[in-house]
């Protein structure tokens, strides 16, 4: 019984991506299943619209642009909470996380408020800024874990054999936090490139990034192209969250503390 | 070791000031017609509680409920399975299987349902695409991976030994559940309901879309108002709303999971 309950919600899980694929084949523009034959004509049409491929490199600008700026900064902040003997750290630990507990369309009205304010609605910094500090506490979590198995002994027998303050960080702690900052890099570029509400909020045609030109695309046409679009994005993503799981054990990552 | 925190609390403080300037807006009388605003005014939060408004309120907390106990169902096997086998390759199975939909995007998932939920591919005996059911079996889709997480978390904390113990003294494997199982997962089913109830609160892309227009919960009159209708000051009262009660709920969260005796 436990087993069938088991493949009953496999079943309900993977039932949308199965249908998404099926329908990413079919000829017509009317949908119909199973599909009358196959075609790659939605696939074609993906990657020749080009709102989608002025929002990819605007995906491709703030993505990159977040994570850059995100990456050390979370990195920083994360040493910071495990070394730092900060009054107050649980407080510290709380506030670095608390961009995630906030609902999106609060944080996006908020950012639109005030970018209209400085006159930025234009621009993708906007953009930038916010998705920065969404995805700011993954970086931060996956540092942290890391930096709190990276035993102080292996620094400080560094140092004593005559290393430079610098020496220590750049060859014995920043290749043991390695783990942690590729954990830290991936979640950081998956939220981001899948953040959706508070970039709605805060761009235009011009700077709108991917899933906001798909939402636009799915409210006004009916044709598969998304489906194409999507099946894309979910090869994209099985082959990260495989790699994830085979070089992180995703296992030790979400099921222990 | 202080100074390694500044560039993180300079990203906070913008985000603090995106917060501050929605809270400031939602105290600004709303002039119809244009961006500039009245005076002070507590009206936009009277107008949350209209009756107009009432019924999104309602409808958001009537489907974040029914969620929650969905989720909580479709996700407990799951999780257990997950604590309980021995096998990596059965563990890995199941992590990416329902793991994956939390890295696919908002769009790509609530998209892959309204092709499901229309009648183009199943013929479903009653509409489900533009209706409520059809938004809550979005919901649930959408809350099951940090539900699954949250209770195999819990689950792999409780020492099998018991579980044997009851077994060995007679007790058939549903009463095993019931007594021993059930009762020491209790604070993760806690915790994993309130993350589950408080996000659902603030859903937007799965109402959205599978909604069609038709239903509205709070997240969708934000957008409604601040978008479409540029009330801001409207839009960011309810936008507080919806950030207060999600505040709240992951505050009694977060104690209830430190108050679990280890």
């Amino acid at each position: 019984m436990l087993r069938a309950a088991v493949v009953a919600l496999l079943g309900f899980m993977t039932l949308p991506t199965v249908v998404v694929i099926a329908v990413s084949f079919n000829p017509t523009a009317i949908l119909s299943f199973p599909p009358a034959g196959l075609s790659l004509r939605w696939y074609e049409n993906v990657l020749t619209y080009p709102q989608f491929q002025r929002a990819a490199l605007n995906s491709l600008l703030v993505t990159g642009g977040a994570v850059a700026l995100a990456l050390p900064a979370g990195a920083l902040a994360a040493l910071a909470l495990e070394r730092g003997r900060l009054r107050g750290q649980s407080l510290w630990a709380a506030v670095l996380l608390s961009p995630v507990v906030v609902p999106g369309v609060a944080a996006g009205l908020g950012f639109l408020i005030l970018a209209a304010g400085l006159g930025l609605l234009r621009s993708r910094a906007v953009l930038v800024a916010a998705h920065v500090a969404l995805v700011l506490p993954f970086v931060v979590r996956s540092v942290w874990v890391s930096a709190r198995n990276l035993d102080p002994a292996l620094e400080l027998a560094a140092a004593s054999l005559g290393a430079s303050p610098w020496r220590v960080f750049r060859r014995v702690t920043l290749p043991l936090l390695r783990p942690g900052l590729f954990a830290g890099f991936l979640f950081a570029v998956v939220v981001s490139l899948n953040e959706f509400v508070v970039s709605l909020f805060i761009s235009n045609r011009v700077t709108e990034i991917l899933p906001v030109a798909m939402f636009t695309y799915v409210v006004n046409y009916t044709d598969p192209t998304i489906a194409a679009l999507s099946a894309l994005f979910i090869l994209a993503t099985f082959v990260v969250v495989w790699l994830a799981d085979r070089y992180l054990d995703l296992g030790r990552v979400f099921l222990r503390h | 070791m202080r100074l390694l925190l500044l560039p993180a609390v300079v990203v906070l403080a913008v985000f603090a000031a995106a917060l501050a300037a929605l809270f400031r807006w939602s105290v600004l009388e709303f002039v119809p017609g244009s961006l500039q605003t009245g005076g002070l005014t507590l009206g936009n939060f009277r107008a949350v509680l209209a009756p107009h408004y009432l019924g999104a309120i309602r409808d958001t907390v009537v489907l974040s409920a029914l969620t929650t106990v969905l989720t909580l169902a479709g996700a407990y096997p799951v999780a257990y399975v997950l604590a309980r086998t021995p096998s990596r390759r059965v563990r890995s199975a199941l992590l990416v299987l329902t793991l994956a939909p939390f890295f696919t995007g908002a769009i790509v998932r609530t998209y892959a349902w309204v092709l499901v939920l229309g009648n183009t591919v199943i013929d479903w005996p009653v509409p489900l695409l533009f209706t409520e059911r059809g938004v809550l079996v979005g919901l649930v889709h959408f809350s099951m991976p940090t539900m699954i997480l949250v209770l195999a978390a819990a689950l792999s904390h409780i020492d099998p030994v018991y579980e044997r113990a009851a077994a060995s003294l007679g007790a058939s494997p549903a009463r095993v559940f019931r007594r021993v199982t059930l009762p020491l997962s209790m604070p993760g089913v806690v915790s994993g309901g309130l993350i589950v109830f408080a996000w659902t609160l603030s859903a937007f892309p799965t109402p959205e879309l599978l909604g069609g227009g038709r239903v509205k919960m709070i997240a969708n009159v934000v957008k409604d108002l601040g978008l479409d209708s540029f009330n801001w000051p409207g839009a960011a009262a309810f936008a507080m709303l919806a950030l207060a009660l999600t505040l709240a709920l992951l505050t009694v969260a977060g104690r209830l999971a430190r108050a679990r005796p280890s």
